[in-house]
């Protein structure tokens, strides 16, 4: 389907290609840090070319992916705001598993989920970045104690899979929410998805009359 | 060098199945390093460089007997030089061949990464394999010794084979061959136990009350040995661990994380799949559609 007139952008172009340039990095660094971590993956080494060549670029993959969700920290932490009707939305994560949405509050830009993922990443990703650089042979291989390079590979171990959990959460949901994935891939929805997943947000764009994917500032009430 | 086909493995660096164990006679060995004998000469890091083919870079003199200051990718043993004052006033000068002590429960080979990376023989022997090191530096993590060391030059990690390929043709190791002094001795690890304990009967009645042997069982015992006369304090030798044992924190990545990490992983991904399946998508249908054309119209009217 190509874009309908009545569509609203959600994604602007650069959100998305910071998305997924973001995305790419997680799912390089997650596939060659799981080959590392147990044998069971060990296969996976194969992708990168050899394991040498895998543990070289693991670190540096995540050197860029700290810059890019720096990029989206800044584009989407004031989406992500925790309020009120979230804690009521977790409370009833039930009904909203059982796809009857009519029932919890109404949802803004973002919902409890979404911006549990948003902060859980806001976390673990620097964390990631920090313990990684300390396990950084080549360069940091000196520069901290030998215990303090166990602790640091502990936590950013039990990060990662701490990441990956989260990220296992994030993509189904992408995929349970039909359309949503349209939303990241081409940056519309169309109203009736704004109204069914986030009517206080599809309130705020018609009340300020905006396409998205943010309310008119000029319009909005006093 | 790659593995040793002529050898058992009785460990193999991350991995599942079962290591090749068909050849069953294999006696396990040991090299037997008798501090109270060594001299400080050097004749066994010389050898050591001369069978490896190992020639390191020249250091600056650091005002220590020790050359080079560490170990290092190129040397693989040390002679390490402890200036020390006994309880009678008198300096003892603990000189101690440092090195690879062959773990019976390598730590580097519980942290490492790579497939066939770290090996274990039969005869007790722990081997790097180059070939299959990625240079993570897991092992000196692993490692209660601090003795592997990764190059800048290659990114591989290198330690004392115990001439592994010397041993696997019957061969003593190059320092044993070399040790004017006999203080370094090579042989199965009960008859180097016998030895050491001669060894130690002599040094008590000499007057070194608390000479013994050093076979921390802390990690399983090792395959170098040393006899020393200061047994009670081990750490008198140039920080030699008085209690060596792999760390808690690899304990804890090693044995609980990882199966807790996949037993989650798992979970998580059949908990969506099942969700998936039963639930089926959450589709915006006509109502909601239309819902928002009504408010959206509503809206404008306005
Ligand atoms: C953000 C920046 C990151 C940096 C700088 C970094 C760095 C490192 C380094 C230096 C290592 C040791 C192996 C090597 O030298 O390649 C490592 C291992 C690993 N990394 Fe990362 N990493 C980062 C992000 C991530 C992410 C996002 C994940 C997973 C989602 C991840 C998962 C892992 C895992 C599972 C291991 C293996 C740990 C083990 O063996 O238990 N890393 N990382
Ligand atoms: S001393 Fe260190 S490198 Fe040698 S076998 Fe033990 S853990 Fe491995």
């Amino acid at each position: 389907m190509s874009r309908p007139k009545d569509a609203i952008t959600r994604y602007k172009t650069v959100s998305r290609l910071n998305h997924w340039l973001t995305g790419l990095c997680f799912v390089l660094l997650m596939l060659s840090g799981l080959a590392m971590f147990h044998p069971y993956f060990s296969w996976l080494s194969f992708l990168f070319g050899s394991g040498q060549w895998m543990r070289a670029i693991h670190p540096w993959i995540g050197c860029l992916m700290i810059a890019s969700f720096l990029g989206l920290f800044i584009q989407f932490w004031h989406h992500n705001v925790w309020e009120r009707r979230d804690t009521e939305w977790v409370k009833n994560i039930d009904k909203v598993l059982a796809k009857k949405e009519d029932e919890v509050p109404e949802v803004g830009r973002n919902n409890a989920g979404q911006k549990g993922v948003f902060w859980a990443m806001a976390l673990l990703v620097p964390v990631l970045f920090l313990s990684g650089l300390v396990i950084w042979e080549y360069y940091f291989g000196h520069a901290t104690s030998i215990e303090a390079q166990r602790v640091a590979l502990l936590i950013h171990s039990a990060a990662a899979i701490g990441a990956i959990l989260v990220w296992i959460v994030h993509v189904y949901a992408a995929l349970w929410v039909k359309y949503s994935m349209r939303a990241m891939i081409r940056g519309w929805v169309t109203p009736g998805w704004a109204w069914k997943h986030h009517r206080a947000w599809f309130r705020e764009l018609v009340d300020t009359g905006s396409r998205g994917p943010e309310p008119n500032p000029r319009n909005r009430a006093p | 060098m790659a593995d040793l086909q002529s050898q058992n493995y009785i460990r193999r660096s991350a991995t599942t199945m079962t290591p090749p164990t068909t050849r069953s006679n294999v006696e396990e060995v040991a090299k037997l390093i008798d501090v109270s004998r060594c001299i400080g000469c050097k004749a066994c890091q010389s050898a050591c460089m001369e069978w490896n083919d190992l020639r390191p870079e020249m250091e600056e003199f650091q005002g220590a007997y020790e050359n080079p200051h560490d170990l290092n990718p190129g040397v693989w043993t040390l002679m390490r030089f402890a200036e020390y004052e006994n309880d009678h006033g008198d300096l003892e000068w603990l000189i101690r061949k440092d090195g690879c002590m062959h773990c019976e429960d390598p730590g580097c080979l519980k942290a490492c990464p790579a497939p066939g990376a770290i090996v274990q023989y039969a005869n007790g022997i722990v081997d790097f394999i180059s070939d299959a090191c990625i240079g993570c530096g897991y092992c000196i993590k692993g490692c209660p010794f601090n003795i592997p060391r990764v190059s800048e030059k290659d990114h591989k990690s290198y330690k004392c084979t115990l001439c592994s390929d010397r041993v696997a043709v019957g061969l003593e190791p190059a320092c044993v061959k070399t040790c004017p002094t006999g203080a370094i001795m090579f042989g199965t690890k009960a008859d180097m136990k016998d030895w050491a304990e001669e060894r130690i009967e002599e040094l008590k009645e000499r007057g070194f009350e608390n000479a013994g042997l050093y076979d921390p069982a802390e990690v399983g015992g090792t395959h170098v040995m040393y006899v020393l006369h200061h047994r009670d304090k081990p750490s008198l030798y140039s920080g030699l661990p008085d209690k060596p044992h792999i760390s808690a924190v690899i304990g804890l990545w090693k044995h609980v994380l990882k199966p807790v990490a996949l037993a989650g992983i798992a979970f998580a991904a059949l908990g969506a799949f099942v969700h998936g399946i039963v639930s089926g998508p959450m589709e915006v249908e006509e109502e909601d559609e239309a819902e928002a054309r009504k408010e959206m119209e509503r809206r404008a009217k306005s």
